[in-house]
C-alpha cells in the first residue's frame, strides 16, 4: 500500500526487525526525561500559554485556545432565562453520556436517587467507547495497589493528589469486579486469570483488556445497564450553563436542544459533570484521538460558577497517532501495540526510544526525532515514524495481532495496510486532558459544594501526565463514588431558589479586566466546515 | 492539486477531494454535524450510512468516519436506528436458551435471507451469531458479534424485525457475567483490600516525602 516515497525507508525498517527485536535499549534516567521533556514536550512550549485574567485559577497559565474559551461569552442572558419555568426535575443531574456519567448514573439509581443524564451527542458517543488498550488494575499475586500507586505518582511527575490516588489505586480492584459482574467481556485464560500486559511506565503487567475494544466494551455494557434500569436519558442536548442556589451550590443546568437551539432549564440538587475531555480544542494545531465532543465544555461550566481547575496545564500527546494515510490521521494507533512488542523506529530504521516509556517521554522523543534530528518519514502531511507492527507477530506467534489487536487490524486494512506484514506511520496526537476540575475523594468540586466532576473533566488524579489504562479505571472508581455521594447528599438538600448571578458576575468581570472577544463558550462541537 | 469526485448527500450533489472519508467531506460540502457523528475511529456507530455507487449499483452501507469517498456515492445517513429493547435484570437472568426465548422471540422467525449480514458495516456473520443466540450458544454468539459497533444497520430491513445488536448485547453480558470463568486472584485482592492489607502500606507511601517516593520510582523493579 505504501508508495514508492515510503519504499527506501520500509527497506532499511524491514532489513533491522531481527536485530531490532532483541535490542533492548535502556530507559531513560530521570535527568535524561526531564531534559527531553522541556525541550520537546508541547506542554513546555511558552509561546501556546496564556495567562488567566480572571476566575479562580486567574494569574495561572493555561493553553491560548482554553483561555480563549474560559474567558469567553456565555451562550445566554441571563435576565432571559425564567429559572421558574423548570422542564425537568431531579435529585441528581449528571452532564455527559460517556463513562464517567454512566457509572455515576447507575450508582446514584442504585442509591435510589431520581438520576437524569444529558448529553449532547448520544449516551455513549464519548471518549470511553473508543479507549482500546487496557483498564490497570493490581489485582494479580506479584502487584499491589502501593506498586500501582508508586507507578503512576512517578509517571505523573509526583504532582497526583496523594489521596485520590491512593483511593484509585485501592478501589480498582473492586471496580474490575463490578464491570466483570456487569458483564463486561475482560481477555482469560481458562481458569479464569486475567490475561494482563505492560503499559508505558507499569511495573507490573496489570493491564487488562477486552481485545482492543476495552472501552468499546465498558462503554455498551454500562450503557446497556443504564437503558436497563429505565434512568432517563436526555440526548442531542447539552448545558450551556450551570444553575446554583442562593448559597452559591449548584442547584441544576440550562439546558439546549442542539438541533432547535430550544433553552431549558433543569433543577437538581446535585450536579455531576462528567463532560470528558478537550482534544477537539486542537491545542497546538495538534490532530486529536479524540471523540467529536471533546471540547472542554465542563470546564468552562465549572469556571464560570467558581470551581478551580488543577493542572490544566498539561495535555497529553499520546506518542502513536496514526500519520497516514490522510483518512484516519490522529486516530488512536492504541499503546497496545507496544505492550505487545513493537517498537518505534525512525526513518533508518533504528530504534530511538525503549517502546514503554510513559507517554509524555515517548511523545517529546518522536517529536524529537523529526524535528531537530531529522530522521522522521515525510508523509505528505507531516512528519512521522514508524511503529513496526509486524514485530508482534514474529513475538507473539502468528494470528497475535488478530487475535488481541483486531480493531487496530481492522482499521489499518480498510486503509490497504495490513499491519501484520506492514508497519506504520505514527505522530504524536492530543489524546487526554492530565489536568481539570479540582476535585475531593467523594469526586466533589473542592470549591463549588454540591457539584461533582468525574472523569477527564476532573483533574488531579493522574498529576502531570496519565499511564495507559489509568483513565478508564479512574472513570469508573470517581463515577460510582460521585453517583453514591451525589445520591447521598441530594436526600439531604431542599429544593432551592435557583439563580444565574454567578453568569452575570463573570461577564462583568470580564468587562472590568479589558477582555474584548467574541468567543462564545462552552464550544460544544468542533467547527470542520470549509472556510 | 487535489483530485476531486462528485458525491451525493442525501440527493445532491458536492465535488469533494477524494482522499476525504465520508465525514470529511461532508464537513468540507459545508455541513456542521449534529448527529450521525461520534467518535470518528470506527468504535461508536453514530455514523452509519448507506451508498450506492451510481443510482444502479448495489446498496451497501458502512461507517461515514471510516470509508473513503468514491465518485458517484450516493450516500443517505442512518445517525440513529430504532433498535427493540427489552430490559433486563443481569442479576436475576440465567444463561439459557429460556432467556432469549423470553427477551427476543423473534429471532425464531429468522427467514435466513442473510441481509443482516450483509449490511454489517464490520464485515461480521451477524446471520451466525443470531443462529449461535437461538441454541442458547451464548459463548459463540459473544465472540462472532464482539466487533458489533450496535449501529443498528443489519436490522434495516430484517423481514423478522430482529434487533441483532441487541440480541448480542444479552449474550455478550451473559457471557462476561456467567459463563467466562471467575477470576480468582481478583475476588482474593478485593477481600484483602476490604479487609485492610494494604490500608497502613497505603498510608505510609502517602506520607513519605517526594525525594523517598523518588528513589522507590527510579529504583522499583520492572517485570519482564
Amino acid at each position: 500500500m505504501y508508495s514508492k516515497e515510503f519504499q527506501d525507508s520500509l527497506k532499511a525498517v524491514e532489513n533491522a526487525r531481527e536485530a531490532n527485536i532483541g535490542y533492548e535499549l535502556k530507559r531513560m534516567t530521570e535527568n535524561e526525561k526531564n531534559e527531553l521533556l522541556s525541550a520537546y514536550h508541547p506542554d513546555y512550549k511558552e509561546s501556546e500559554f496564556s495567562v488567566l485574567a480572571i476566575g479562580p485559577n486567574k494569574g495561572e497559565r493555561i493553553p491560548c485556545e482554553l483561555c480563549e474559551m474560559l474567558q469567553g461569552h456565555s451562550r445566554i442572558s441571563p435576565e432571559k432565562i425564567n429559572l421558574d419555568d423548570i422542564k425537568y426535575d431531579t435529585d441528581v443531574l449528571i452532564i455527559g453520556g460517556g463513562g464517567a456519567g454512566a457509572a455515576a448514573a447507575i450508582e446514584a439509581d442504585e442509591a435510589g436517587a431520581d438520576t437524569l443524564i444529558v448529553t449532547k451527542l448520544r449516551i455513549g458517543d464519548s471518549n470511553t467507547i473508543m479507549a482500546e488498550g487496557g483498564i490497570q488494575a493490581a489485582d494479580r499475586p506479584g502487584d499491589s495497589p502501593v506498586a500501582h500507586f508508586i507507578d503512576a505518582f512517578g509517571g505523573g511527575h509526583y504532582a497526583a493528589k496523594r489521596e485520590l490516588l491512593s483511593k484509585l489505586v485501592c478501589d480498582a480492584p473492586a471496580a474490575i469486579e463490578w464491570l466483570n459482574n456487569l458483564g463486561v467481556e475482560f481477555d482469560k485464560e481458562p481458569d479464569g486469570t486475567m490475561i494482563t500486559v505492560h503499559g508505558g511506565g507499569t511495573s507490573r503487567k496489570r493491564m487488562h483488556a477486552a481485545r482492543d475494544y476495552t472501552g468499546t466494551e465498558i462503554m455498551r455494557t454500562l450503557r446497556e445497564e443504564v437503558l436497563n434500569r429505565d434512568i432517563p436519558v436526555v440526548d442531542y442536548t447539552s448545558a450551556i450553563e450551570l444553575i446554583l442556589d442562593e448559597m452559591g451550590r449548584a442547584a441544576g443546568a440550562v439546558l439546549m436542544n442542539m438541533e432547535t437551539k430550544e433553552l431549558m432549564v433543569a433543577r437538581a440538587k446535585t450536579v455531576i459533570i462528567a463532560t470528558g475531555g478537550a482534544g477537539r480544542m486542537h491545542y497546538q494545531g495538534f490532530p486529536t484521538s479524540n471523540h467529536y465532543g471533546a471540547t472542554a465544555d465542563g470546564l468552562v461550566l465549572g469556571y464560570r460558577a467558581g470551581a478551580r481547575l488543577l493542572y490544566a496545564d498539561t495535555l497529553q500527546y499520546h506518542p502513536t497517532g496514526a500519520a497516514y494515510p490522510r483518512q484516519i490521521l490522529g486516530s488512536l494507533v492504541t499503546e497496545k501495540v507496544r505492550s505487545l512488542g513493537a517498537k518505534l523506529v525512525n526513518r533508518e530504521g533504528n530504534v530511538f526510544i525503549h517502546p514503554l516509556e510513559t507517554r509524555d517521554v515517548a511523545a517529546a522523543a518522536i517529536i524529537r526525532e523529526c524535528a531537530d534530528r531529522g530522521m522522521g518519514v515525510s508523509t505528505g502531511y507531516g512528519e512521522a515514524v514508524w511503529l513496526d507492527t509486524p514485530m508482534i507477530e514474529i513475538v507473539g506467534g502468528d494470528g497475535t495481532i488478530e487475535k488481541r489487536i483486531p480493531a487496530m487490524l481492522r482499521m489499518f486494512s480498510r486503509c490497504g495496510i495490513d499491519i501484520r506484514r506492514e508497519p506504520v506511520l505514527v505522530y504524536p496526537t492530543l489524546h487526554y486532558q492530565n489536568g481539570g476540575l479540582d476535585i475531593n475523594t467523594d469526586g466533589m468540586t473542592t470549591d463549588v459544594e454540591n457539584l461533582f466532576a468525574v472523569g477527564e473533566v476532573a483533574g488531579g488524579i493522574h498529576g502531570r501526565n496519565r499511564l495507559m489504562g489509568n483513565s478508564l479505571i479512574d472513570i469508573v472508581v470517581f463515577g460510582r463514588t460521585a453517583g453514591k455521594t451525589a445520591s447521598e447528599r441530594a436526600k439531604k438538600v431542599a429544593p432551592a431558589h435557583l439563580t444565574l448571578s454567578h453568569v452575570a458576575k463573570f461577564e462583568r468581570e470580564l468587562n472590568r479586566a479589558g477582555i474584548i472577544t467574541d468567543v462564545v463558550s462552552p464550544k460544544l462541537l468542533p467547527d470542520y466546515r470549509r472556510k | 492539486m487535489e483530485n476531486m469526485v462528485n458525491i451525493y448527500l442525501f440527493g445532491k450533489r458536492y465535488s469533494v477531494p477524494d482522499d476525504l472519508t465520508i465525514i470529511c467531506a461532508m464537513e468540507y460540502a459545508g455541513y456542521q454535524l449534529i448527529r450521525g457523528c461520534g467518535c470518528r475511529s470506527g468504535f461508536c456507530g453514530a455514523c452509519a450510512v448507506f451508498y450506492r455507487i451510481k443510482e444502479n449499483g448495489e446498496l451497501k452501507t458502512c461507517l461515514a468516519c471510516q470509508t473513503q469517498v468514491q465518485n458517484d456515492m450516493y450516500i443517505a445517513a442512518l445517525p440513529s436506528f430504532p433498535l427493540k429493547k427489552q430490559a433486563y435484570d443481569i442479576n436475576k437472568i440465567k444463561p439459557d436458551v429460556q432467556i432469549m426465548r423470553q427477551l427476543h422471540p423473534e429471532i425464531y422467525s429468522c427467514v435466513g435471507c442473510n441481509v443482516c449480514t450483509k449490511r454489517c458495516p464490520q464485515g461480521l456473520n451477524v446471520m451466525q451469531y443470531i443462529e449461535h443466540a437461538r441454541r442458547g450458544e451464548f459463548k459463540k454468539c459473544a465472540e462472532e458479534s464482539f466487533e458489533c459497533v450496535m449501529c443498528g444497520a443489519c436490522s434495516t430491513k430484517c423481514p423478522a424485525e430482529i434487533a441483532h445488536p441487541q440480541v448480542a448485547m444479552l449474550a455478550r453480558r451473559l457471557n462476561g457475567r456467567y459463563i467466562a470463568p471467575e477470576s480468582k486472584h481478583l475476588k482474593d485482592r478485593v477481600e484483602e483490600i476490604d479487609s485492610g492489607k494494604y490500608t497502613e502500606l497505603i498510608k505510609q507511601i502517602i506520607q513519605k516525602p517526594v525525594e523517598e517516593i523518588k528513589e522507590l520510582y527510579n529504583n522499583r523493579d520492572i517485570e519482564k
